[in-house]
């Protein structure tokens, strides 16, 4: 990796710290532990409840700029703490696999939003 | 010709001091995030194959071990949401007039517009109508 590629890789990192600190939470709670737990009524986060949302344009480019800036966040840190803990010697083939990781994840998003 | 010399670096530093550790665990909530994010990937895919493999997929999230994995995402992601919040203020510096506004209402700020945000969601996602 060139070292002019940094500013941009630091600003989804950034990008990815808000959407990861601001929505993330929620999500884990709602989806994760409150509905597994029966504290939501079953029916609504049913595939017919949540349908709306996720076909709705505006749901499709939400969840697109959640999942690929929270896998560009996660690259940029792993990639520079996993160099801190000893991989140094390989720093480039870890920003290779950090940032190609994240590009994969948010290739997917892409197809399977698309194809809804 | 000689090599320049290279200072040891003991691999377990970020075990040698508290603020080292709690930086540390900082980082690794990303690797939570990450997880996440494939989880919502899993589950797009499981939606793109209908409504049976969608309830089975969230049915499937009624396990225990579902539960506990949850459980450690969400502390994860809530320990990133705390370190970015507080580190806000040290990243932008806002000034009216002479005067620099505290890094604690800066800071402060930042939890109340998330709890609105999380509010918000929770309500779009729960009153959505089928």
């Amino acid at each position: 990796m060139a070292r002019s590629n940094e500013p941009f890789f630091w600003a989804l990192f950034s990008a990815g710290g808000v959407v990861t600190a601001f929505l993330l939470p929620i999500h884990v709670l709602l989806f994760g532990i409150l509905w597994p737990l029966g504290v939501i009524p079953e029916a609504t986060l049913s595939y017919e409840h949540l349908r709306g949302i996720v076909t709705h344009p505006l749901g499709k480019l939400y969840l697109f700029v959640l999942i690929s800036l929270a896998f560009f966040h996660a690259a940029h840190r792993l990639r520079f703490t996993l160099a801190d803990l000893g991989l140094k010697p390989v720093a480039r083939g870890l920003a290779v696999v950090c940032y190609g990781g994240a590009s994969i994840g948010t290739l997917l998003a892409a197809g399977l939003l698309i194809g809804l | 010709m000689s090599r320049p010399y290279v200072r040891p670096f003991p691999k377990d530093w970020w075990l040698a001091r508290r603020p080292y550790t709690l930086f540390m665990l900082r980082e690794f909530t990303a690797v939570a995030a990450a997880a996440y994010a494939v989880l919502l990937l899993v589950m797009l895919y499981k939606f793109k194959q209908g409504p049976e493999a969608f309830d089975a997929f969230m049915d499937a999230l009624r396990s225990p071990v579902s539960l506990v994995l949850h459980g450690l995402i969400l502390i994860a992601v809530l320990y990133h949401t705390i370190t970015w919040f507080n580190l806000t203020p040290k990243a932008l510096v806002i000034r009216i007039g002479e005067e620099r506004v505290p890094g604690a209402l800066i800071a402060g700020v930042n939890y109340v517009v998330w709890v609105v945000v999380s509010a918000l969601l929770a309500w779009i996602i729960l009153r959505a109508r089928a």
